[in-house]
C-alpha cells in the first residue's frame, strides 16, 4: 500500500499532518466484537447499472465480510432526509460506519452529523474531506480515468472509421479528465482518431443522453462511451444501433451482449472491506482514500462480444502498465486550443494534483465545454 | 342546517339538549370517522400487497410505528419532514377554496427559496441575521406570490387553466434557478455541486430548544391557524367560499372575483415561497438544486386528504411526515424497495377519495328526526 500512501500525500499536500488520519475521536463503539453495522446510502437506485449499482455490488460484497451487517437505503435525495436516514442507521441500527455516496450528501449533512456523532465513522465518496472537517469525516475515491485509458485503448483498436463518441454529464473536473485520458489511450494504439462529446448537462437525463448518443452514431462514430450516472441509455443505443461501446461505473455488459467491448468500474469493495476490517482491527480509518489500478480501487468491465483479440491483447498491457505506474499524460500533448500541455518527454504522473483540477479538453476532442 | 333541525325538533317536542348535543356529535363525527375508516381500509388493501410479497404487514406496521413515532428521535425525523409539507398543502389548500386546483406549489418553493439566497448575498458582509432573515423572508414570499398569483391572474383574465399553468410555471422555475445557480450567481468555490454563496452559519436558523427539529414547524403551525382564521371567520374568507362554491353566483352578488382569485393564489405562493426560505436559512444554507425534492407535490396529497382545512392539514403533514420518515428503516429492516411507502401513500390517497362519495350516504351519520 505504500503507493497509497503516497498518493493521499500528493493528493493534500499541504496538509500532511492531516493526511495521517490521526483521529482523535478515538473508536468507533461499535467496533468491538459485538460487530459492525455499517450503513450505506445511495441517491439513486440500487439497479441504475451505474453510479449507484457500483456502490451497491460492493455493499454485497460487504455483507459476506463476518461480523458485519451492513444496511442500505437507496433513492435517498440531496436533502435533509439524507440526514435523517443516516441519522436513523446510527440510532435505530446502531450503525458505526457510514457511507454517503453522493456527492450533494457531504455539505452540510455529512459535516453536520459528524460533528453530532463524534463516535461515528463517516465517510463519502467523493474528494471533499479537508483537513478543517471533522476527523471521524473522510473521503475515498477511485481514479476512474485510469480505466476509462484502457477503455480508449481498446476502442482505438475498435474503430473502423476513427470516430469516437463520449456522452458526458457536466463538464467538471472528473469527467474532462476521464474524455482527456479515453482519448489518450486511443490515440496510443491508434494516432488518427478523433473523439466527440457531446455534454447533456446533468447527471441524469435519460431522454437527452439517448439522443446524444445517436446523434454521435449519426456523425460517424462506432464506438461510444459515457459519463453519466446511469449509461444504461447509452449503452442500448450503441447496442441497437450496431455500434461497440465501453461501459461506466459499473458493468453494462449483459445490456449489450453483441457490441460489449469493456467498461470503467468502481470497485468500492476494495475500500468497504479494508475499512470493515480497519475497524474489527482497531485501526483508524484514513481520512483520505483514493488510488486506481494499483490499489484495486477501480477495475475494467470483463470483456464482451465486441472486444477483439488485439483489443484485448492492447488493453490488458495497458492496464499492466497504468498499473505499474508508467503515466497516462505523456507529451507532447496539447490542449484543444492548440496551446502546450505537455511537450515531447514530459509527463504527469497519474495522481498529479493538477489533473484533479481538470478544466481543459485535449486536441482531438470535439466539442466544446461551454 | 343546525338551526333547521333544531327547529324540526322543536316542532317535534323534542327539544332534549343532551339528545341535541349526541346528534350532532354523531353526525359531525363522520368527518374524523370516515378518514380513520379510509386508513383502516386503505392499510388492510395494503397488507394484501405486502403478503403477496411475502412480507408480514404486522412487522411493516411496527417498523412504521418505530421510525416514525415510536422514539424521540423518530419523532423529531417525522416533524422535520413534516414542516416544508406544511407549508405546500396551503398553498393548494387555500385556492382551493375558491375552487382551483394549484399543483405547482414546488416551482413557487423553488424560486422562494433562491429568492431569498440571491437578496442575502449582498447583504450577508453587513447585515445581521435579525435583519436579514426577515427580508429573505420577505424575498421568499413575494417571489413565490407572485409566482402563484399569475397563475390566478391568467385564470381570472385569460381563463387559462390553472392546474395546467401552474405546473408548467414548476419548469420554468427550475429553469430560472438553474440559470441563475449555474451561471451568474454561482459560488465558485463548490464546482461539482452548482450553489449560491452560503449565507453562513450564523446567519442560519437554528433548531427549536431540545429538538433537532427547525423554527419553520412552529411557524408552519401558526400559519395554519391564522389562515384557518382568514378563511372560516372573515369576509374575505367567506367571499373566497362563495366563489369557490358558485363562481356565477358570487359574480351576480357583486364579489371582485377576479381580486380574490388572484391574492388567494398569492398567499398560496407566499407560503410555498416560505417553504423554499425554510429549507434554505434552516437545512442547506444556500439555494440550489437539492430544493427541487418533492416537497410541493406531497403537499398536493396533504392538502387534499385534510380536505383543504388548514387547521387538519398539521396532522395531516406529521402523519405523511412519519410515513416518509419510517421509509428508510422499512427499506433497512425489511429489504423492500424504497418505493414500498409510496404505494402506501397512493392507497390511502385513493381509498379517502372514495370514502369522499359516501359522505352524507350512511345512515349512521344522518340526522335523525325522529329521535
Amino acid at each position: 500500500m505504500s503507493k497509497f500512501e503516497l498518493n493521499r500525500r500528493s493528493l493534500l499536500k499541504s496538509s500532511a499532518a492531516g493526511l495521517l488520519g490521526l483521529s482523535a475521536a478515538g473508536l468507533p463503539r461499535l467496533a468491538s466484537a459485538a460487530g459492525l453495522t455499517v450503513g450505506i446510502v445511495y441517491v439513486g437506485p440500487r439497479d441504475d447499472f451505474g453510479w449507484n449499482q457500483a456502490h451497491a455490488v460492493a455493499a454485497a460484497a460487504l455483507k459476506e465480510v463476518p461480523g458485519v451487517t451492513v444496511v442500505e437505503e437507496e433513492n435517498v435525495p440531496e436533502t435533509i432526509a439524507v440526514q435523517k436516514s443516516m441519522e436513523s442507521m446510527i440510532n435505530l441500527d446502531g450503525a458505526g460506519l457510514i457511507f454517503a455516496t453522493s456527492f450533494g450528501y457531504y455539505k452540510p449533512f455529512v459535516l453536520d452529523l459528524a460533528a453530532k456523532y463524534p463516535d461515528v465513522q463517516f465517510r463519502h465518496a467523493a474528494p471533499l474531506w479537508t483537513d478543517a472537517d471533522p476527523k471521524n469525516a473522510g473521503s475515498y475515491f477511485g481514479y476512474l480515468d485510469q480505466a476509462h485509458y484502457v477503455d480508449g485503448v481498446a476502442a482505438g483498436l475498435s474503430t473502423t472509421t476513427n470516430k469516437l463518441g463520449f456522452v458526458a454529464a457536466k463538464p467538471i473536473g472528473t469527467v474532462l479528465r476521464n474524455i482527456n485520458s479515453f482519448l489518450l489511450g486511443a490515440r496510443k494504439v491508434n494516432p488518427d482518431v478523433t473523439l466527440q462529446v457531446i455534454f447533456t448537462g446533468e447527471w441524469s437525463m435519460p431522454v437527452r443522453e439517448a439522443e446524444a448518443a445517436n446523434a454521435l452514431v449519426d456523425a460517424g462514430c462506432d464506438v461510444l462511451t459515457c459519463h453519466v450516472d446511469g449509461p444504461k441509455v447509452v449503452i442500448e443505443t450503441a447496442e441497437s444501433r450496431g455500434i461497440k461501446c465501453c461501459g461506466h461505473n459499473a458493468s453494462q455488459a449483459p445490456l449489450a451482449p453483441k457490441g460489449f467491448i469493456t467498461g470503467a468500474e468502481y470497485k468500492w469493495a476494495t475500500i468497504y472491506k479494508m475499512f470493515a476490517n480497519d475497524l474489527a482491527e482497531g485501526k483508524t480509518l484514513p481520512n483520505f482514500t483514493g488510488g486506481g489500478f494499483d490499489v484495486d480501487f477501480v477495475q475494467s468491465t470483463p470483456y464482451g462480444a465486441g472486444a477483439t483479440e488485439a483489443a484485448i491483447a492492447a488493453a490488458d498491457a495497458a492496464r499492466a502498465d497504468v498499473k505499474a505506474g508508467k503515466p497516462i499524460f505523456t507529451g507532447p500533448i496539447n490542449k484543444q486550443d492548440g496551446t502546450p500541455l505537455l511537450g515531447a518527454g514530459e509527463s504527469l504522473d497519474n495522481y498529479d494534483p493538477s489533473l484533479d483540477q481538470t478544466d481543459y479538453l485535449i486536441e482531438g476532442v470535439i466539442g466544446s465545454i461551454t | 342546517m343546525v338551526d333547521v333541525t333544531k327547529a324540526d325538533r322543536l316542532a317535534a317536542g323534542q327539544g332534549n339538549a343532551l339528545a341535541e348535543t349526541l346528534d350532532r356529535f354523531r353526525r359531525s363525527s363522520e368527518f374524523v370517522i370516515m378518514p380513520i375508516l379510509a386508513l383502516i381500509v386503505s392499510g388492510l388493501l395494503f397488507s394484501v400487497f405486502l403478503l403477496a410479497l411475502g412480507k408480514s404487514p404486522a412487522d411493516f406496521f411496527s417498523l412504521v410505528w418505530r421510525g416514525g413515532f415510536g422514539t424521540s428521535f423518530s419523532w423529531q425525523n417525522t416533524l422535520v419532514r413534516s414542516s416544508p409539507l406544511i407549508f405546500t398543502a396551503l398553498c393548494v389548500a387555500i385556492p382551493a377554496r375558491l375552487g382551483l386546483v394549484i399543483i405547482g406549489g414546488e416551482g413557487a418553493l423553488v424560486l422562494g427559496g433562491f429568492a431569498a439566497a440571491a437578496i442575502a448575498i449582498p447583504m450577508i458582509p453587513w447585515a445581521p441575521a435579525l435583519l436579514l432573515l426577515p427580508v429573505m423572508a420577505l424575498a421568499a414570499m413575494i417571489a413565490g406570490g407572485i409566482w402563484i398569483g399569475l397563475v390566478g391572474a391568467l385564470r381570472h383574465y385569460r381563463g387559462v387553466n390553472e392546474t395546467i399553468a401552474s405546473l408548467l410555471l414548476f419548469y420554468i422555475a427550475v429553469s430560472i434557478l438553474n440559470f441563475f445557480v449555474e451561471g451568474a450567481l454561482r459560488d465558485p468555490s463548490d464546482p461539482n455541486k452548482p450553489s449560491t454563496m452560503p449565507i453562513g452559519r450564523d446567519n442560519m436558523i437554528g433548531a427549536i430548544p431540545g429538538t433537532d427539529v427547525h423554527w419553520g414547524l412552529v411557524f408552519g403551525i401558526l400559519l395554519c391557524a391564522a389562515l384557518y382564521l382568514l378563511m372560516n371567520r372573515t369576509t374575505f374568507g367567506f367571499a373566497a367560499r362563495i366563489t369557490g362554491g358558485n363562481l356565477r353566483a358570487a359574480q351576480a352578488q357583486g364579489l371582485p372575483v377576479g381580486r380574490l382569485m388572484v391574492i388567494s393564489c398569492a398567499i398560496a405562493g407566499a407560503c410555498a415561497g416560505l417553504a423554499g426560505f425554510f429549507e434554505v436559512t434552516a437545512i442547506h444554507g444556500k439555494a440550489n438544486a437539492s430544493l427541487i425534492a418533492g416537497y410541493g407535490f406531497t403537499g398536493i396529497l396533504v392538502s387534499f386528504l385534510a380536505r383543504h382545512n388548514p387547521l387538519v392539514i398539521v396532522p395531516v403533514a406529521i402523519f405523511l411526515g412519519g410515513i416518509a420518515a419510517s421509509g428508510g428503516l422499512v427499506q433497512r429492516r425489511m429489504d423492500l424497495p424504497d418505493a414500498t411507502v409510496l404505494v402506501l401513500q397512493g392507497l390511502i390517497f385513493v381509498v379517502l377519495l372514495v370514502s369522499e362519495t359516501f359522505y352524507g350516504r350512511l345512515p349512521f351519520f344522518r340526522p335523525r328526526g325522529d329521535l
